[in-house]
């Protein structure tokens, strides 16, 4: 079985997110950027389905800018076979995303998609369901166990009411949650070794997909900061405040 | 309190002070690109943080513990090992010929920082393991090499150094245990003290390599030869057989490092402990010498990751305590002790004392690296003459000033330094065998004036001053920093001119000298680096590269170092020229 993983390079889970001063989104130059973290997961559990014997081979796809080679490289020496980068200088959003995914699929044709079940830095959780439905493909989503039984994946979900179990047919996409793995540190030899995988990059202008963003951001901004609470005196005061000034009751 | 590797700073420091592209391109090396090692740094600062820095303070509270005549690491010590060389962090810079990464020392050293900064107690082990396989690798024939090596460099195994007796420790012609020749081995006897993981239980086999006398050989550091004692004696087809007859008698109770086993060994109680000759006999100390040089500059980058690790956690509990109010307010909300102008300056002294640090103990490593692999032999030449002169101050003012900032990191703290659930005391105690283990600073100040200074007449110090010449810090628009720096290269110089004088006429001045002229070097290096510090960052800010408040911070840290710093080199000038016949002037029954 071949296995596609794609994975998206956001600003790392440690770094302090800064929205821009012109309030056009987060500030990113000059900030450590990292794998999302569940898009880690969804390699490491690629690679453990390697190493059990249920793939043949991992790869990787990242879109964006050139540097999210340095990710694909991470991948690479974690453990995936090769990888592909679409370049471009544009920000894509996740229906543009799937497409430009679906369009790999129909060239790589793997059995399986893993990928994380939303990117820290949007929190959109959608790329993996649009991508299903543009294949025609079953999904399972927010997965936190995998096992193959002929021919079919046994998945565990994680659901509001508690652990939700499916059977899907192949091919699938597969969205990972939190609990799915711990993803392994990466060994000193195979980040020498990743250097010399192969990484394929292509313009993403030459695939001839629309693209176009459909979502128009207005601003960003921070949140409002909470203000300090106040003590009251007595019941009534309460009361009045919630009535008067908070105007809940 | 965690931990999180100063990537950038290491990173500019790799770049920008230590030409980090020119080492990857040298011969040998050219396998490792700046890309590469920037990758390599990432994924050692993810091991030393979520691995090795929460073990620390289990480590120092726990210990190492001697039960049933077996040393017992602390819980957590055997699954990180585990990780770190199943990692392939053990070899990192070691040959690939015997399975290592031929990686640069220069990026080998960034790295050992992380490791030392996380866990230093956890970190001696791969480091005595390495130093270990360095004096095997140096002088050992190729039938030991290829019976030991490879499971050494994999971290199968772990090795150890056995200098120290009770009567020897800075002075080793006074080593007592004897060797017997038997055959295609020696047996040996004697008892070895202060070995640092001379048992424990990470390993199958421990590889203790020890300093002995053969009969009749001559006195004193002479008849020193160097011996490879297995813990289980190894069968021939290279499995593990019998227990040698060394034992681990105890373990010490020490002030720091308490995860790290101090052992006791015992040689030859039963029928003589089998250990090998490496090299030839006599010329044990001859070899340690060759080592030397690494071994005392790893040190040194303990002192430097020690103070890093204070330094983050000084800095994270003044953002957090809220004491007292901004000066000149009477009113309105307190605030944490970071906004007080003397808890800056502690901050302050720490971060740009940190900075000047790292940037020597790399440019050391960098030197290094040029003076094995360099393709031109008066390059290798020059690059070793650095190394030498560099290496006394690497060790002595790294691991001096790191006990001062991890004491400093205490202060910081108040009343919650003192008290150890705070762990700023750990680092206090855990720096505290740096400036003793290696050649205590008294043993570096004692290198440094009289081998690397008076021994060429003064030659590779000029050379050096010369180096430090040529820059002008002005152009980073530092105030006063040129006035400054020009007045510390005329002191040293000056303190030099003297020390080289003086020598003639009276041998115990330049000794009585050489604690404040090794620090004087340390302080003028560290304001040459400073001054190349902030003058790349000006050249990125003006070429509007990269992260312009890194680069304005590295300019203000240049500074405050040039002006609470670098300004005291005229004070250790004066106590130098003027002070050093006060040093013997009473005498002995005085005291």
């Amino acid at each position: 079985m071949k296995i596609l993983v794609p994975i998206k390079r956001v600003v790392d889970y440690n770094v302090k997110v800064r929205v821009k001063s012109d309030q056009t989104g987060v500030e990113t130059a000059n900030v450590k950027m990292s794998m999302n973290p569940f898009d880690e997961i969804a390699v490491e559990e690629a690679i453990r389905l390697q190493e059990a014997g249920t793939a043949e081979e991992i790869v990787i796809v990242s879109i964006g800018i050139k540097q999210c080679q340095e990710t694909i490289r991470t991948a690479l020496a974690m453990g995936a076979d090769r990888g592909i980068l679409v370049e471009t200088e544009e920000e894509v959003q996740p229906l543009a995303v799937a497409k430009i995914l679906k369009h790999l699929v129909e060239k790589e044709s793997p059995q399986l998609v893993i990928t994380g079940k939303q990117a820290i830095d949007d929190d959109n959780n959608q790329t993996g369901q649009l991508l299903a439905a543009l294949l025609g493909w079953s999904q399972g989503t927010f997965a936190s166990k995998l096992e193959f039984t002929d021919d079919r994946l046994k998945l565990t979900r994680e659901v509001d009411g508690g652990l939700e179990t499916v059977s899907l047919s192949l091919p699938s996409v597969v969205t990972t949650d939190l609990r799915l793995n711990e993803p392994r540190f990466v060994k000193l030899p195979n980040i020498m070794k990743a250097k010399k995988k192969q990484l394929d990059i292509i313009p993403m202008d030459s695939l001839g997909l629309d693209t176009t963003s459909r979502v128009k951001i207005l601003k960003v901004e921070d949140p409002p900061q909470r203000e300090a609470g106040i003590k009251v005196d007595s019941v009534e005061e309460l009361i009045d405040k919630l009535k008067n000034e908070a105007k809940v009751i | 309190m965690t931990y999180s590797a100063p990537l950038q700073d290491m990173e500019f420091v790799l770049n920008e002070l230590c030409d980090l592209e020119g080492v990857c391109s040298l011969p040998g090396l050219q396998e490792t690109t700046p890309d590469l090692a920037s990758a390599v740094l990432e994924e050692a600062a993810k091991i030393a943080s979520e691995v090795l820095a929460p073990l620390n303070r289990q480590g120092d509270t726990q210990g190492a513990k001697h039960l049933d005549g077996k040393v017992v690491t602390p819980d957590g010590w055997k699954e990180a090992y585990r990780e770190f060389i199943e990692g392939g962090w053990n070899s990192i810079s070691f040959s690939e010929k015997y399975g290592g990464q031929s990686l640069p020392y220069l990026v080998a050293t960034a790295v050992q920082e992380m490791w030392h900064a996380s866990n230093m107690s956890f970190a001696l082990c791969p480091m005595l393991t390495q130093t270990a396989m360095e004096a095997l690798l140096m002088h050992g024939s190729d039938a030991l090499k290829q019976t030991y090596l490879p499971k050494m460099v994999s971290g199968e195994w772990t090795g150890t150094m056995n200098l120290t007796e009770s009567q020897a420790g800075s002075d080793l012609s006074a080593v007592r245990t004897q060797a017997e020749p038997n055959g295609d081995h020696y047996r040996l006897y004697g008892q070895k003290i202060f070995i640092t993981y001379g048992d424990h239980d990470l390993t199958e086999n421990i590889i203790h390599m020890v300093l002995a006398r053969t009969p009749n050989a001559p006195e004193g550091v002479r008849g020193i030869s160097l011996f490879l004692v297995p813990k289980l004696l190894v069968n021939t087809d290279g499995s593990v057989g019998e227990p040698n007859d060394v034992r681990c008698v105890s373990i010490e109770h020490k002030l720091g490092i308490h995860g790290s086993p101090t052992c006791v060994l015992a040689y030859g109680d039963k029928e003589g402990a089998v250990g090998y000759l490496v090299g030839e006999e006599n010329q044990g100390l001859v070899y340690m010498f060759v080592m030397m040089n690494l071994a005392r500059h790893a040190v040194g980058v303990e002192g430097l990751a020690i103070a890093e690790r204070a330094y983050q956690q000084a800095a994270s509990f003044a953002k957090e305590r809220v004491q007292g109010r901004p000066i000149g307010t009477k009113s309105g909300d307190r605030v944490s002790i970071i906004h007080h102008a003397d808890v800056r300056r502690m901050l302050m002294t720490m971060r740009c004392k940190v900075e000047a640090m790292r940037s020597l103990a790399y440019l050391w490593a960098g030197a290094f690296d040029k003076s094995t692999h360099h393709p031109d032999e008066d390059e290798r030449l020059r690059q070793q003459q650095i190394v030498e002169l560099l290496t006394p101050i690497v060790k002595g003012w790294c691991t001096e000033t790191g006990n001062q900032l991890a004491s400093l990191g205490v202060q910081v703290h108040g009343g919650m330094g003192f008290i150890e659930e705070t762990g700023a005391a750990q680092h206090f105690r855990d720096a505290r065998i740096t400036t003793i283990y290696e050649g205590t600073t008294g043993i570096q100040a004692g290198d440094l004036v009289g081998r690397k200074l008076l021994r060429d007449g003064g030659a590779a110090a000029v050379m050096m001053l010369e180096t430090m010449r040529k820059i002008e810090p002005s152009m980073a628009d530092i105030k006063e920093f040129d006035k400054i720096y020009k007045q510390s290269l005329d002191d040293l110089e000056q303190a030099t001119q003297w020390l080289l004088k003086a020598a003639m006429e009276d041998p115990q001045l330049p000794a009585a000298a050489s604690y404040y002229y090794l620090e004087l070097w340390g302080v003028v290096v560290g304001g040459w680096l400073m001054a190349k510090s902030a003058l790349a960052a000006q050249k990125k800010k003006s070429a509007g590269e990269g992260d312009k408040a890194f680069y304005d911070n590295k300019i203000k840290t240049a500074s405050y170092y040039a002006a609470h710093v670098l300004s005291g080199t005229t004070g250790l000038r004066h106590t130098i020229i003027e002070g050093s016949d006060d040093v013997m002037a009473l005498q002995v029954e005085d005291f």
